[in-house]
């Protein structure tokens, strides 16, 4: 009974959000200054009355925000998120095709710098006075302190002038041509920077994360134990203490994958990358309301799967929680 | 008859000829790929529904038009292979190749032509190109007879470039609206590269047409258009090579810096026919901006060549009146408001605004284009401070985004502004609109927005637009160039830098009056 609650409360809480969500971003964006009709004839190079008149009749922007609120509401909650006002295709298509890159880009990020943070915690933890220590210490406060974009614009530079070994820009390269095998090798090249960019941030998180809460947990009497009865070492990091230790970082992780796809947004732009960031600043710009808001869906969307991997995650990791204890 | 084309093709293929024996050094050859860089990102691919150069580029790789231009705005036959203007200038006769298909392989036939021309009539921008068309005989399939209601100089070069595309009948004709039409991002035209494949807002694939009407071309296997998010990354892509063509290169220290660059080519040939425009506006409606005498003296102590060289870095030409200068209808004896502080202060004395407090006469507005700052910001910051030394307190007025920015001067909600206009090859098309009283429309941006009303300026234009005899048209638009330069509704400044870089790889380059928006199929890699 208290599972099929808790889904269902699950549910209309998604329900609400997403609906807070487009609501609110829906009248935001109205209140900018100038609408699609300016921006399509800015692209023209001009345009007719007549003209800016049926853009605006065409999309709906002729009647009261209200009723454009009510009409794009309705449509949503089946399942249509309309036609971009600024290309020529359905919005739903459009979010596809930058999804993928997104999702790409944020997962990368994210399993590197849990997987490199934590360790780095654990490494950091041996010894807590000692070299490695430090080095995290001071890399997770200069990873945590630098904007993301300036990380991304530093490696840029390094990247584009210095050393020129990293592509910097885009997810691959249209003018190779390397079959399926070929491109898969591209995009993970072009990968290394924005995903190093968006994923040290958190990185230096994870690893002070781990570092303090292993700390604590090597103290703990079971730990003591565990060295009496002759575990090895490694073993008393890796299956004991980590275990624990790992517990805080999946709930932070899991909180912070709104953060993460908002830092991808700035990632996305100082690195070319194609995917729902870089749509919505474009889309911003553009006065692009349907798509604006088809990337929100989406991207709220995406948050609360996330939330529910987290849970799921959780109760693989502790087993307490597994028996609802 | 009174004009053949057959004979101006026919002198112009000579010209060609006498032309080319010098400047090839070597036979062109087939294959390769053009990779253009550009930060234009195209709505869709159908430019007989959509302006701009984001459309037009790709466009006119992928759609063929009845005509098309040389670099001495010279017409050539392209689909039509000949044409001809009735004595009263009312109808035009094009006659079509005969071995013209579309990409998907039927037929070109006179009732595309119409088709075409009625869409772009229907839906593109541009009305004045064919507002005066009444319709479109089709004797024969080969054949096609545009009627006027009046003479329409301007239409021989409507035919040109990305302008009227011709789009087939049995694919746009189902019915669906052609600005939303599915087959605009899939287009299927008739020209040089057919299209493969479109992301927005990444790139566009085109690959060569088998099947193309002209005999051998086009030399490419392949171009593709790639995006860039700003010019920056633009830049440093052309100089590193990624790219090997940059065309609508317009930042003044990109231009210098890809200039070093020994493995490139830059040039400011190919933008003829867009005519692109930097100017300040007057909002006449203003209490002070309605008197002529203080339009003048701002035009006055505003210094073009200080913006040209140290502002713009010599890369750019003076701007002088409401045409370009390489159009034949450049009016170059105007008034140039050369800057002389003293008559712009004597001139607002005179207008009656004395300097009163701070030593101040008024106080205005003005207000930019954002995202081009070295044309638009820069240059209004100058003019801040060189007013001041006239007694004008000048505000500035940043806008975030174009939309901000097009809402208030569209909606004449403004008392200066930096603008960019283009001419668009004839002045009918580009020129008429910033001008005539019937365009005062409120709320579309690029119309009359200064709000200036002159009758005979009017009666000027109007009559131009009419006259097919070269001399005369000319003539009257030089009349009415010199009115409106005197009277100043605007302040004219430069032609915006537009250059193209191109890589030492690159054989004929696109020079004709528009660039990149004509076929490249006469393009290839050495």
């Amino acid at each position: 009974m208290t599972m099929t609650l808790l889904v269902a409360r699950r549910l209309l809480h998604a329900f609400l959000l997403i609906l807070a969500v487009l609501v609110l971003n829906f009248l935001l964006i109205h209140m900018a200054p100038g609408d699609p009709a300016d921006v399509i004839a800015g692209e023209m190079g001009g345009a007719t009355e007549e003209m800016m008149a049926d853009i605006r009749k065409t999309y709906g922007l002729d009647k009261p925000v209200y009723v454009q609120l009510g009409v794009y509401l309705t449509r949503a909650l089946q399942g249509d998120l309309g036609q971009s006002f600024f290309y020529n295709a359905p919005v739903l298509d459009l979010v596809a095709s930058r999804a993928g890159p997104t999702i790409l880009l944020v997962a990368t990020a994210l399993l590197f710098a849990i997987f490199v943070g934590t360790l780095l915690g654990v490494i950091a933890s041996h010894k807590p006075k000692g070299f490695v220590s430090g080095l995290v210490t001071v890399v997770s406060v200069i990873g945590y302190s630098a904007p993301i974009f300036w990380t991304g614009m530093m490696l840029v530079i390094l990247f584009a002038w210095v050393y020129p070994i990293f592509p910097i820009a885009n997810m691959y390269d249209i003018t190779k041509s390397g079959g399926f095998f070929g491109r898969v090798i591209d995009i993970l090249y072009h990968l290394i920077l924005p995903s190093l960019t968006l994923g040290i941030v958190y990185l230096a998180q994870y690893a002070r994360l781990t570092r303090a809460s292993m700390l604590e947990i090597l103290g703990s009497d079971y730990i003591r134990t565990a060295r009496a009865k002759g575990v090895a070492e490694v073993k008393v990091y890796g299956h004991h203490a980590l275990r624990n230790a790992v517990l805080p970082v999946v709930t932070i992780a899991g909180l912070q994958f709104g953060s993460i796809i908002s830092g991808a947004v700035l990632v996305e732009t100082v690195f070319s990358w194609p995917g729902l960031g870089t749509l919505a600043f474009e889309s911003i710009l553009a006065r692009d309301y349907p798509t604006i808001l088809g990337i929100l869906f989406f991207s709220s969307l995406l948050v609360i799967v996330a939330n529910l991997i987290t849970d799921f995650v959780y109760r693989l990791v502790d087993p307490r929680i597994r028996t609802g204890g | 008859m009174r004009k053949t084309g057959i004979i101006a093709a026919a002198t112009a293929m000579l010209m060609t000829v006498g032309a080319a024996s010098f400047t090839q050094a070597e036979e062109p050859k087939s294959g390769g790929t053009l990779v253009l860089g550009t930060t234009q990102k195209a709505r869709h691919l159908n430019p007989a529904v959509q302006s701009g150069i984001a459309t037009a580029v790709p466009g006119t790789q992928i759609f063929a038009t009845p005509l098309r231009f040389d670099e001495n705005w010279e017409p050539q036959p392209y689909l039509a292979e000949s044409w001809s203007i009735s004595d009263d200038g009312k109808s035009i006769t094009l006659k079509l190749r005969a071995n013209a298909k579309f990409h998907d392989g039927e037929p070109i036939t006179s009732e595309d032509v119409a088709f075409s021309l009625q869409t772009v009539k229907d839906n593109h921008p541009f009305k004045s190109m064919f507002a005066p068309v009444t319709g479109v005989d089709t004797p024969d399939p080969l054949t096609a007879v545009i009627n006027f209601e009046k003479p329409h100089p301007a239409a021989l070069l409507a035919m040109s470039s990305a302008l009227l595309p011709i789009i087939p009948k049995h694919i746009y004709g189902d019915g669906q609206d052609a600005k939303s039409h599915p087959a605009n991002n899939t287009p299927v035209g008739s020209g040089p590269f057919k299209f493969v494949e479109f992301k927005p807002g990444e790139y566009i694939i085109l690959e060569k047409n088998p099947d193309y009407f002209i005999e051998g071309k086009p030399y490419l296997d392949k171009i593709i258009i790639k995006n860039y998010k700003d010019i920056t990354s633009l830049a440093l892509a052309m100089d590193k090579g990624e790219i090997n063509m940059y065309p609508f290169l317009s930042s003044t220290k990109d231009i210098v810096r890809l200039k070093k660059n020994d493995g490139l080519v830059v040039t400011d040939k190919g933008y003829e026919a867009v005519g692109p425009m930097n100017w300040l506006a007057f909002n006449t409606n203003n209490q002070y901006l309605k008197e002529k005498g203080v339009r003048q003296a701002i035009a006055y102590a505003m210094d073009r060549d200080f913006i040209i060289n140290a502002l713009l870095g010599g890369q750019s030409k003076a701007a002088t009146g409401p045409v370009v200068p390489g159009s034949p209808f450049y009016a170059a004896d105007v008034e140039k408001y050369d800057v002389d502080l003293d008559k712009a202060n004597a001139m607002l004395d005179e207008a009656g605004f004395p300097r009163g407090d701070g030593d101040m006469r008024f106080a205005l507005t003005i207000d930019y284009i954002p995202g081009q700052a070295e044309l638009q910001k820069n240059v209004a910051e100058y003019l801040k401070s060189q007013l001041k030394k006239v007694g004008i307190d000048v505000e500035l007025r940043a806008s975030p985004d174009f939309p901000t920015w097009a809402k208030r001067v569209g909606g004449h909600d403004f008392d200066m502004s930096m603008d960019i206009v283009f001419n668009w090859g004839d002045p009918v098309i580009g020129v008429h609109r910033t001008y005539l009283c019937d365009n005062i429309k409120k709320g579309v941006i690029w119309s009359n927005t200064q709000s200036y009303c002159n009758e005979e300026v009017d009666k000027l234009l109007n009559e131009a637009g009419l006259e097919l005899d070269q001399a005369k048209r000319i003539a009257l638009y030089n009349k009415a160039q010199e009115i409106i330069v005197d009277e100043a509704p605007l302040a004219f400044i430069n032609v915006l830098p537009y250059h193209t870089a191109y890589s030492k790889e690159i054989g004929n380059p696109p020079v004709t009056i528009w660039g990149t928006m004509s076929p490249l199929d006469e393009v290839y890699i050495k």
